[in-house]
């Protein structure tokens, strides 16, 4: 069959096909709207099918290397139509936070405690030495930096009360500024977990060189007070990016039985699953920070109280949630 | 028709329906630039919407913080996920992100490619991106090596060539080669200028026996003959 009669016979078909693809191609993926279709949708593998043996006709009659052309894309535009991955939903990031997630930092539970250890190790070290010689913290903050550190938990500064607007200020400083740490520690372990380790390890020091800085000063009661509320949440985001990171990097360094870019890959998509669970946890950190931890009303039993509530809630979150599900 | 491996950007990818498509990958260059629309598009709409807040207390400077946040880390995965693959800068210069086999980026993959800059970034405008950009050969970055992406062109729909009408000649004995070669010449022959056409025509001198328009000429008639025109 000479090429022309092939395109008379098809090319009907040809253009009612682009034209449809043209509408899916436009529907948002936003909206849920009704098919806008005047063929149903079952159709389309159909029609697709039917393509495709129109193109393996025309390659292998020779047809002329335009016609290849346009059937090719034509061929590659729906295929993107018909094998796109479902969207998400809000169910799932539900479903996600109650049992996923939790389970995945279980079957990471070696890393979790590598990632732990390289994070309270140089804190409660870091912590330790300052407390014994304050002026260990010269080696890490800025003189300035501890003038103000000093001013902002003096205890006279308890009194005066931060306005309303100012907690929305600063929760938009903890997302953004704790936030996008984990998300770096996470890309930083794409370097071999290099990245991530030195981040953990570069966060333990300063934690635990403030903390023991503002102990050995007598500041304990301001300073506890106010990190007791979001602690325990905040620091376990941080391990947690790290694991994540550190997946990325062991993957690199010991592939296994994979390709080492097959070993990234699924690394890379456990480890953003657990990058979501580290924004979850970091974002309640940043909120009970910003309205509660700065809230010098309340008295500091309470803060403490809530604080072990805190932890507790969250060892059993981890070690617990979605146990019973498959 | 498998051919000798050439030097070029084209990646294959073989359907579940047995046929092959191509997919062109986009070089640094491209993606550079579309990297810096995004990235004026980015520094505009949070400069609009500093000014826009500016006018509240300090609530409003947490509220452009937040915005800051997401705009540095979602801006792309959003437009990728949303956009058909392609954020407004990449639109632009007519690219768009697809997974490795193809088909459009889902949240995964569009939140790893997306995070992972950070890394790429390093140690200084994105030296390891670099790195990783030149040394496979479908210029992927550290975050499409992770995500298992390609930034690919998305070419504009190709419509129907027709011949331009005439008569039609049955050619001389020709390989399957060199028919297919006429026809694309003459295919193509409409988006070119009479003076080029000649030109390329002339390169047959030898076979048609003609020059100038007339060698063109010719040549049409044979590619009609081919295509089938004249039934």
């Amino acid at each position: 069959m000479k090429q022309r009669q092939f395109e008379r016979r098809h090319s009907a078909e040809w253009q009612a096909f682009a034209a449809r693809l043209e509408r899916l191609e436009r529907r948002s993926p936003l909206k849920n709207t009704p098919q806008p279709e005047p063929l149903p949708v079952l159709e389309l593998p159909a029609a697709y099918r039917r393509l495709c043996q129109q193109l393996a006709i025309a390659r292998s009659r020779c047809y002329s290397n335009a016609l290849n052309a346009r059937l090719s894309q034509l061929a590659l535009r729906a295929y993107q139509q018909l094998y796109r991955g479902p969207q998400g939903r809000w169910q799932a990031m539900l479903q996600f936070l109650s049992t996923d997630f939790p389970q995945r930092v279980r079957a990471n539970a070696g890393l979790f405690w590598l990632c732990a250890a390289l994070f309270y190790l140089p804190l409660l070290g870091m912590g330790l030495a300052v407390y014994q010689a304050p002026e260990l913290i010269y080696s890490l903050l800025a003189p300035e930096r501890v003038t103000d550190l000093e001013a902002m938990y003096a205890p006279g500064q308890a009194a005066v009360d931060r306005a309303a607007s100012s907690d929305l200020a600063m929760f938009g400083y903890y997302i953004r500024n704790n936030i996008g740490l984990g998300f770096r520690t996470f890309a930083g372990g794409i370097l071999l977990g290099v990245g991530s380790a030195f981040m953990l390890l570069l966060n333990g020091l300063f934690i635990g060189a403030v903390s023991g800085y503002l102990t050995a000063k007598g500041l304990t009661e301001t300073f506890y007070t106010f990190v007791a509320g979001h602690g325990a949440f905040e620091l376990t985001g941080i391990v947690l990016a790290g694991v994540a990171g550190m997946k990325l990097g062991w993957a690199v360094v010991a592939p296994g039985r994979w390709s080492r870019s097959a070993a990234l890959r699924q690394a890379a998509s456990d480890g953003v699953r657990l990058i979501l669970g580290m924004t979850a946890l970091l974002t309640l950190a940043a909120f009970i920070e910003a309205f509660w931890s700065s809230n010098h009303a309340i008295p500091a039993e309470i803060k403490y109280t809530v604080g072990g509530i805190g932890w507790l809630l969250i060892i059993l979150y981890l070690s617990r949630a979605g146990r019973d599900v498959a | 028709m498998p051919e000798p491996a050439l030097l070029d950007t084209v990646r294959q990818i073989e359907t579940p329906e047995g046929i092959t498509l191509s997919l062109r990958a986009a070089g640094p260059v491209a993606r550079a630039l579309a990297w810096s629309i995004d990235l004026l598009i980015q520094c505009m709409a949070l400069l609009a919407l500093l000014i826009a807040l500016a006018t509240l207390s300090q609530g409003g400077f947490g509220v452009w913080l937040i915005a800051l946040f997401l705009t540095e880390w979602l801006y792309p995965a959003l437009f990728e996920v949303y956009a058909g693959g392609a954020t407004p800068g990449k639109k632009a210069l007519g690219l768009m992100v697809v997974h490795a086999n193809g088909t459009p980026v889902g949240w995964s993959a569009a939140l790893i490619r997306n995070l992972l800059p950070a890394a790429d970034f390093l140690p200084v405008l994105y030296g390891f991106g670099m790195v990783a950009m030149f040394s496979n050969r479908d210029f992927q970055r550290l975050g499409d090596l992770a995500a298992g992406t390609l930034v690919i062109y998305r070419d504009p729909p190709i419509l129907a060539l027709t011949l331009p009408p005439g008569p039609a000649l049955p050619p001389p004995s020709l390989s399957l080669a060199e028919q297919q070669l006429i026809i694309d010449f003459v295919e193509r022959s409409t988006i070119l200028n009479p003076a080029r056409q000649a030109e390329l025509a002339e390169l047959l001198t030898g076979f048609t026996r003609l020059t100038g328009m007339a060698g063109v000429e010719r040549l049409q008639a044979y590619a009609r003959w081919l295509a089938g025109d004249h039934s």
